[in-house]
């Protein structure tokens, strides 16, 4: 969500690069804009940011904490660090938790290939995962009949929940639960087949990040996701107002 | 004074197995077990899955033959579905599959059983492995390699990659053959020709000097099953079953697989893995069969190639009846090689085959379905129930080595009587021991590929355990 002030101009340095940025864009809107690379995985254009993920963590000089770049608007003097051994370690570490945690198994998933989590992984130089998995026994919905949920490789990202709720304006997916236990649910936690807000938009299906979400039907590899609806939509709707 | 040799693990094989052979007081073997000791448990663990992602979870049981398992499932999807695939699937599918048995068959003969023939069974198991034949004799080396290579790349040009391509789907296949690939294929058509037939004059002019091993290496009377087409020829892909005797006389023709549960039963052993399928009316253990390129030469009335014809009926001079030696499972995949080659040589140019029209899409029609085909080491049969979203309920999957185990445990008992005794051991013998294992080509797993540096340690146990001889190698 922006801050509704006047927009006013800050400078401040990104790994030693000078930049200016204007007062309500993030430290990862503005790293973006110069090219550089920061990784996201909840991060969605188009949506609201929720800084759940961690892996856009950032050093700020003067502060010893990390701070997501998605929710950091950036400031007057301030020297960010996007890329540094510390900061590898911890988005390493980030992805370890989130492969252990579900049953990720990218050789015989409908996504592989098209996987930003599989993606992130190579791109992080992920060989192995450090902690033991849990491999929760996970039920599939497929009640849908035009797609299917596979809490297996669902990664609470809740680019589904935030999509439909604030593009569609359904609002048919929430998360119920707490840590381990948390899992994406749709309506009253009743089978996506039997919820009578979705609209079968099927925009859930085509920005989660991983194959949790995908069209029936798909053989291994098969599902391909297309998100450049997302951000025209949300032009053609600032245009109107 | 009573032994047990145990020869664990077995090598040059996929997968990992030892062999248990138990010795009298006099030091004759009474007894020789062949015994699977790996746990795969794909049947339970596809239970909930989407069975569209079926064809590429099963492949990943092998990484020899995930082809055959693409095929085999995806043919039990289609019947899950209730549709017809488009003709064009078929054909791809089948280039597909025969490309498998070409590079699994030369992987088989070539790189694990060629050094048995070339260097002999008694040769220093240093040098008796791939590279000792390339010393020996490198144009059979490289014939091989090259053979096996083409077998990989046809896979790799049709679906995308040579191990554990996703190109096979429920419904057909995901994208169409274009015109540049099918040539790079077709004009390496004369080249492997001439390979395979050189590799058959080649064993033609040395297996009479297995005289002993061709008398002792599964030498024995069994049934015979495999896929035949609607006029009795080799069939790969579709067709029905048919099953022979010793003599080569049918006993049941023309089955459809579909009934399999009427007349096949499984059998557990308590000490391998590995279930014994057998032929329910003759009973267990008497309804042993076999299956794979030797079963499937002994039961079909001509190949339907011109070459591989001429080279079968050749083959079935060899003895009247059925050939019943499991050494001579060699021969018949030579002779499958050749077929695989003109066969899609012959699919390839077909009217129809570069159609963009490859794939049928539908929903769930049928709760149950079942798909055969013919792996490289026989008959493979996929068996699923789903429910009406379309997730697995329950699965069954009967593997073309799982056929043999049967035949392959007689087998080992056979040679193990003749060569093993007890008052010594040797290399030679062991070979042997794990050289007619190797006639089958077991696919235990995709896990293990050894040439042989494996180390295996023989033991000779007294009854109370004491170690009496001990022999390592490797």
């Amino acid at each position: 969500m922006k801050r509704p002030f006047k927009t006013r101009v800050k400078t401040l340095t990104i790994d030693g690069m000078a930049v200016g940025a204007r007062e309500d864009e993030t430290i990862l809107e503005l790293a973006q804009a110069n090219g550089i690379f920061i990784p996201t995985l909840c991060h969605l254009e188009g949506v609201h940011d929720i800084g759940a993920c961690r892996l856009c963590l950032v050093e700020i000089k003067g502060t010893s904490k990390l701070l997501p770049a998605c929710m950091t608007y950036a400031e007057e003097g301030m020297e960010v660090i996007t890329d540094s051994e510390r900061l590898l370690t911890y988005r390493r570490q980030v992805l370890d938790l989130l492969f252990s945690e579900r049953n990720h198994v990218c050789a015989v998933c409908v996504s592989n290939g098209h996987c930003e989590l599989q993606w992130l992984a190579e791109k992080l130089g992920i060989s192995h995962v450090g902690v033991p998995y849990l491999y929760p026994q996970l039920a599939v919905d497929a009640s849908h009949s035009f797609y299917v949920l596979d809490h297996n490789r669902c990664i609470l990202c809740t680019r589904c929940v935030r999509v439909c709720d604030e593009i569609e304006g359904a609002h048919t997916w929430d998360v119920m639960g707490r840590g381990v236990e948390c899992r994406v649910i749709s309506d009253l936690n009743q089978p996506w087949g039997t919820a009578d807000s979705c609209t079968r938009c099927g925009k859930c299906v085509q920005v989660c990040p991983t194959g949790a979400l995908f069209s029936k039907g798909k053989a291994v590899a098969e599902m391909t996701k297309k998100r450049e609806f997302l951000p025209y939509l949300q032009l053609m709707r600032e245009g109107r107002k | 004074m009573s032994q047990t040799i145990t020869i664990d693990p077995v090598t040059r094989i996929e997968g990992h197995s030892k062999i248990t052979i138990q010795l009298d007081d006099a030091g004759r073997v009474t007894s020789a077990r062949f015994h699977v000791t790996q746990f795969r448990g794909f049947e339970k663990l596809v239970e909930g899955r989407p069975f569209h992602e079926m064809p590429s979870l099963t492949a990943r049981i092998c990484g020899i033959c995930p082809v055959s398992h693409l095929i085999a499932s995806a043919k039990t999807c289609d019947a899950l579905m209730a549709v017809q695939i488009p003709p064009t699937a078929v054909d791809l599918r089948q280039v597909l599959n025969l490309a498998q048995i070409l590079q699994s068959h030369a992987l088989s003969f070539f790189h694990l059983s060629s050094p048995d023939l070339v260097l002999g069974m008694d040769a220093n198991p240093e040098q008796r492995n791939l590279f000792g034949v390339v010393g020996q004799n490198p144009e059979l080396a490289r014939d091989g390699i090259w053979l096996r290579q083409f077998g990989q790349e046809i896979i790799a040009l049709l679906a995308g990659k040579r191990i554990h391509p996703a190109w096979v789907v429920p419904g057909g296949v995901s994208a169409p053959l274009t015109a540049d690939r099918r040539d790079a294929i077709v004009q390496r058509i004369p080249d492997a020709l001439l390979r395979v037939r050189r590799t058959l004059d080649w064993y033609k002019q040395i297996f009479g000097d297995f005289g002993a091993e061709i008398r002792t290496f599964g030498n024995f009377p069994s049934l015979f099953m495999g896929l035949v087409t609607g006029k009795g020829e080799l069939e790969m892909y579709d067709g029905n079953l048919r099953i022979v005797d010793a003599t080569g006389r049918i006993v049941v023709d023309q089955v459809d697989p579909r009934t399999y549960p009427e007349w096949m039963g499984e059998a557990v052993e308590p000490d391998s893995y590995l279930k014994s399928p057998y032929y329910k009316p003759l009973g267990y253990p008497d309804g042993i069969y076999r299956v794979g390129p030797l079963a499937r030469l002994n039961l079909i009335d001509r190949v339907g190639t011109p070459l591989a014809d001429e080279e079968w009926a050749e083959f079935r001079m060899l003895e009247r009846g059925a050939t019943l030696s499991s050494f001579q499972y060699h021969y018949a995949r030579l002779i499958e090689m050749l077929f695989c080659v003109e066969k899609i040589d012959q699919l390839l140019n077909g009217p129809e085959i570069l159609s963009d029209h490859v794939r049928a899409k539908a929903d769930p029609n049928r709760m149950e379905g079942i798909g055969v085909s013919e792996a490289p080491r026989g008959t493979l049969l996929h068996h699923y129930k789903i429910d009406r979203k379309g997730l697995m309920v329950w699965a069954n999957m009967i593997i073309a080595t799982g056929n043999n185990s049967l035949a392959m445990n007689k087998s080992v008992y056979q040679v193990a009587r003749h060569f093993v005794h007890g008052d010594r051991i040797d290399q030679g013998m062991l070979n042997r021991v794990e050289a007619v294992i190797r006639t089958y080509d077991p696919c235990l797993s995709c896990s293990t590929h050894a040439f042989g540096q494996m180390p295996m340690r023989v033991q000779l146990l007294a009854p109370d355990g004491e170690v009496l001889h001990e022999l390592k190698r490797g």
